[in-house]
């Protein structure tokens, strides 16, 4: 059984506006999100500023309260739990954030800051307390005596340590870790990521580890759910990403990516348009407006209303669909197409992704 | 899977003796050290501390009583003969005091029996000592201050830190109290409760217990919160959305904790700059009222009466100067002591300046 099943999970923020303040329309930060995390896996969420993955992270551990679905936590819908109900949750679930300035408050000292959820939740008898924190300071990397300084003594990395350690400092089973490197240098970045996957290993962790960074994922991540304007477009092993990608913008996302390699001469891939706006949300597929399939498909959809739609040519269903226009008008859905691999595209059918995945 | 988090008995042991050799400071610890080695904070510190010390024990102390009228001795300017700093003549009228005040007055009586100081900061209209006077009317002073800071902190610190906190539609009502609170002229305020207390005096004291200070205190606690309230709120808004914030939250941390844990104390700051402003303003605001005849009533002194007698004392006949000065020099260095003690206590509190000092 996974450890978190996540079901039809929806998050809109209400946009107020006008007279008195009234409720004018409504944010979709997350839209009919599913997934499993399984115990002691990472799993990436990918997607480009904006498209929901913080969201869709701090939803996770009620930070916020999602609009509708639902989350099982071991088996149990944690969704509808009261502040006291959640609280052996509290203990399980913790978040690492983005931010390592804004996210430690500057008037604790790094024992404060550790400590306290250690002493809320009686984590270890009173006598061990200090013992246990300077343990786990060590366990991040940072000396004892960090203990007594105050966050703004530290450097952006040590201060991402400290997040780090707290968040350890429950004893939890799961982290969300939301874009906790982007914030550092390159060379930190890669000492941090270590500290993280060692810190799983040794405590069995199960991560969800959000990142607008392709690369970070693919070296750290089991499995990778793709986010576009809140919804999730594809999910995948992480092993065949480079190959098996299979829905439009993860291949644009891919191709958007350098390569440290003088003789790769790909084409490169370059998105026109912009990302819609989630305040407005259009009608199916969010990607349709920026997508390669469909703006080769504009000259031909003429030829279509004219009733010259090359049946004959032996097209897929796919095909068809997408020659009617039908990306426009109604979201694909996540259909699973190979075992693990999940894409929500109608030009996508389960030849080319089983042919990409054997390649 | 428990016990990949237990510590094995002797790396604890380890771990805990290693733990003794670095003993930490608290924020509080810490800026007692560094506000001690700031000379100027200090200094004013240790002057506030012996001035309140002063004031609270004036019954006690060999002074005269600051309303003994001494007919023949009439604007007496400052003077100090040292072969008779002390001189005999005690005599022991003062208005009704408390039941701990009778008692030191009772101590005084006992150790220094009729002497008393020589009028070394001269003598009023009225042949009152100066000294006395002034020391007496610092009673005043602090205790309106000490009000005042407490309405401060207590409410205003709390209210303003919840309304911000909490947000959206409680935020507005609570603000708009505020609003409803600020609009109100105290001084119209003031003046028409005590001519109403004036009109009932003998009832309202016998029944209620009523009497123009109380109307004054209650006064002064219903403004001096209001500023302090609109000062977090601001604060608290922004800081409620940091990480730090959301990081207690996912822990568990209640709304009570969260603000006076976490919030509070970044808005410290800001909190003790507008105290070291408010100490002062409610000050002059009795001495205001005071003047005015609105607040404490003769035959008790206050810093605001002896304002009114020191502009007695300037005329184009006579000049008598110390009435002016003594009590002007003695609010000032009050109100200076406050200011530099109250940046000092800032510095002190934000552990970003430590170790610069």
């Amino acid at each position: 059984m996974a450890l978190i099943e996540v079901r039809d999970l929806d998050k809109h923020f209400p946009v107020r506006g006008g007279f008195l303040n009234r409720v004018v329309g409504h944010v979709h930060a997350v839209n009919q999100v599913s997934f499993d995390i399984k115990r002691g896996e990472i799993l990436g969420v990918v997607g480009e500023s904006g498209c929901g993955k913080s969201t869709l992270g701090k939803t996770m551990i009620r930070l916020l309260e999602p609009t509708r679905g639902s989350m099982r936590y071991e088996g149990q819908d944690i969704t509808e739990l009261s502040h006291a109900e959640l609280m052996p949750f509290r203990r399980k679930a913790q978040i690492i954030f983005q931010d390592p300035y804004s996210s430690l408050n500057p008037r604790q000292t790094v024992r404060e800051i550790i400590g306290e959820a250690v002493r809320f939740h009686r984590i270890v008898p009173r006598d061990q307390e200090e013992g246990y924190i300077i343990d786990l300071i060590q366990k991040v990397g940072l000396r004892a005596d960090a203990r007594e300084k105050f966050p703004h003594e530290f450097s952006g990395g040590q201060r991402q340590r400290i997040g780090i350690a707290r968040a350890l400092s429950v004893k939890p089973d799961f982290i969300v870790a939301d874009e906790p490197v982007s914030a550092l240098d390159v060379s930190i970045q890669a000492q941090v990521l270590n500290l993280l996957m060692d810190l799983k290993d040794e405590f069995g962790l199960t991560l969800m580890f959000i990142s607008h960074d392709l690369k970070v994922i693919e070296h750290f991540c089991d499995r990778v759910l793709v986010m576009y304007l809140g919804h999730v477009v594809e999910e995948m092993n992480c092993i065949d990403l480079q190959d098996s990608a299979s829905h439009p913008y993860t291949q644009a996302l891919l191709g958007a990516n350098p390569i440290n390699d003088p003789s790769d001469r790909r084409p490169l891939t370059v998105l026109e348009g912009d990302v819609p706006s989630p305040f407005d949300m259009p009608p199916g597929c969010p990607f349709a407006g920026r997508c390669p399939h469909q703006i080769e498909l504009v000259p031909m959809r003429a030829d279509a209303h004219i009733g010259i739609a090359p049946l004959d040519a032996g097209p897929s269903i796919q095909a068809i669909r997408r020659f009617l226009g039908q990306c426009m008008q109604e979201m694909p859905p996540l259909e699973t197409y190979v075992e693990g691999h999940r894409v929500a595209c109608y030009a996508v059918d389960a030849e080319a992704v089983g042919a990409a995945a054997s390649r | 899977m428990a016990e990949r988090w237990d510590l094995k008995g002797r790396d604890l042991e380890l771990l805990l003796s290693e733990a003794e050799t670095y003993k930490g400071e608290s924020l509080w610890q810490d800026a007692w050290r560094r506000l001690r080695r700031n000379r100027a904070a200090f200094a004013c510190l240790v002057f506030l501390a012996l001035f309140a010390l002063g004031s609270l024990l004036a019954p006690a102390l060999p002074l005269p009583s600051p309303v003994t009228l001494t007919l023949d001795d009439e604007y007496r300017p400052p003077a100090v003969d040292f072969s008779a700093l002390l001189v005999p003549g005690f005599r022991r009228d003062y208005w009704e005091l408390g039941w701990i005040d009778e008692r030191m007055v009772d101590l005084r009586v006992a150790v220094f029996g009729d002497w008393q100081t020589a009028p070394w900061l001269g003598t009023d209209g009225k042949g009152r000592d100066l000294l006395s006077r002034i020391v007496w009317g610092s009673r005043t002073s602090i205790l309106v201050a000490l009000a005042a800071t407490l309405c401060s902190l207590i409410i205003g610190v709390s209210y303003g830190a919840m309304a911000g906190f909490l947000g959206g539609r409680i935020d507005n009502v609570m603000m708009r109290i505020v609003d409803i609170l600020y609009s109100i002229p105290f001084i119209f305020v003031v003046i028409f409760l005590i001519t109403i207390v004036n009109e009932y005096r003998t009832e309202l004291e016998d029944q209620f217990g009523i009497n123009r200070e109380t109307v004054f205190y209650v006064v002064i606690g219903a403004i001096y919160w209001l500023t302090m309230a609109r000062v977090v709120r601001g604060q608290v808004l922004s800081l409620r959305n940091s990480e730090f914030v959301e990081a207690a939250r996912v822990v568990g941390a209640s709304t009570a904790r969260i603000v006076f844990i976490h919030l509070v104390p970044n808005v410290l700051s800001v909190v003790i700059v507008y105290l070291t402003l408010t100490i002062p303003a409610v000050m002059l605001f009795e001495a205001f009222l005071s003047f005015l005849g609105l607040g404490i009533e003769p035959p008790k002194v206050s810093w605001g009466l002896l304002a009114v007698d020191g502009t007695e004392g300037i005329n184009p006949i006579k000049l008598d100067w110390w009435l002016v000065v003594f009590p002007a020099l003695a609010m000032g260095l009050t109100l200076l002591a406050l200011n530099v003690l109250g940046d000092g206590l800032r510095d002190a509190l934000d552990p970003k300046l430590r170790g610069k000092d």
